[in-house]
């Protein structure tokens, strides 16, 4: 029986590979707010507040492109409403925690802790105090997450504007996808949503965020009944 | 305004983690459900990929000759072979500024 600080320390070793892609992508949000002209406090107080990098990056372009605040913080939304799914799985394992607990916790749920506590918790069923493993990841990632915010906002100050960083937010952003480019359903689903959102584009309140996943999830729906 | 809009995200933000764990009853969300659920990534990124390609800072098309475009190009074929997040936004920035400041 592991426990708590070393399965705490699991945690963090399990997580500690992921942090080659967050630390980069932290920098590279961070740059990009001051990029988009935002000041450094409100830039990192997304990443504090919001704690969800890609969400981040959509909520400060939305708003520096003129989108309503309604339009911006939906789009945030509809952007972590994945965290539901890794909810609805990690609720088997933390269901003995006090609620206290469970709140606390659930603030440092993100992808690659997910990703890195499901696959533990799966294979240590039995075990007391795995949550740990969860506050590990988390928690690492939580940390790396702020510095490299203020690294890069610190960077962002400095580079010049002719780098056009701002193309580092689609660049981003397929990378993100990359892997899904690999199943045929997904990849026509990501032609459709893309082309909507270019085609309306220039519909008010930068809607088109909120209108073209629309139009891809019902593809996405239209696929499904199809498959089956 | 930008500051309640942060505060109100966050709380979104915070309610999409904690409310599977804490107060929703997970039967709720049906295979169907989750099944669309999984395709929210591949619905929002591209809507946000595209136009950030295609289209200028004022909503116009692109040229076809314009290095975004190559620069997108490169990273989707580094991207797909390397599977390596950083290696494609890298390969990606550097194709775009060799278009810009090499050529």
């Amino acid at each position: 029986m592991s426990s708590k600080f070393q399965i705490f320390k699991i945690g963090f070793f399990d997580v500690a590979p992921h942090l080659l892609s967050v630390i980069p992508f932290g920098i590279i949000f961070g740059a990009i707010g001051i990029e988009l002209g935002f000041d450094p406090i409100m830039t990192y107080a997304t990443s504090l507040i919001i704690f969800g990098g890609a969400s981040q990056i959509v909520f400060l372009q939305l708003l520096s492109g003129g989108a309503s605040s309604l339009i911006a913080i939906t789009s945030v939304g509809v952007i972590n409403s994945r965290h539901l799914l890794y909810g609805a799985v990690l609720s088997e394992y933390l269901n003995k925690l006090s609620s206290i607990k469970k709140l606390f916790i659930s603030y440092f749920i993100v992808d690659q802790g997910f990703a890195v506590s499901n696959i533990y918790f799966k294979k240590n069923k039995e075990q007391n105090f795995n949550h740990y493993h969860l506050l590990g990841s988390g928690i690492t990632l939580w940390l790396c997450w702020q510095i490299s915010t203020i690294i890069g906002i610190y960077l962002g100050s400095i580079v010049p504007e002719s780098l056009g960083l701002k193309f580092a937010i689609p660049l981003t952003f397929i990378a993100i996808i990359i892997n899904e480019l690999r199943k045929l359903d997904h990849l026509i689903v990501m032609i459709i949503s893309g082309l909507a959102a270019t085609f309306f584009y220039n519909a008010p309140f930068k809607s088109y965020i909120l209108i073209s996943p629309l139009i891809g999830l019902f593809a996405a729906y239209l696929i499904l009944k199809f498959k089956r | 305004m930008t500051w309640t809009s942060i505060f109100i995200a966050g709380f979104i933000t915070y309610f999409t983690r904690m409310g599977m764990i804490t107060l929703i009853d997970k039967d709720v969300f049906n295979e169907s459900f989750r099944k669309i659920l999984s395709y929210v990534p591949s619905v929002v990124f591209p809507s946000i990929i595209f136009p950030g390609i295609l289209l200028d800072d004022y909503g116009s098309f692109v040229a076809i000759s314009d290095p975004k475009i190559y620069g997108a190009l490169t990273a989707i074929i580094i991207g797909y072979f390397s599977r390596n997040v950083i290696l494609t936004i890298i390969s990606g920035l550097a194709s775009y500024w060799f278009l810009i400041f090499v050529l």
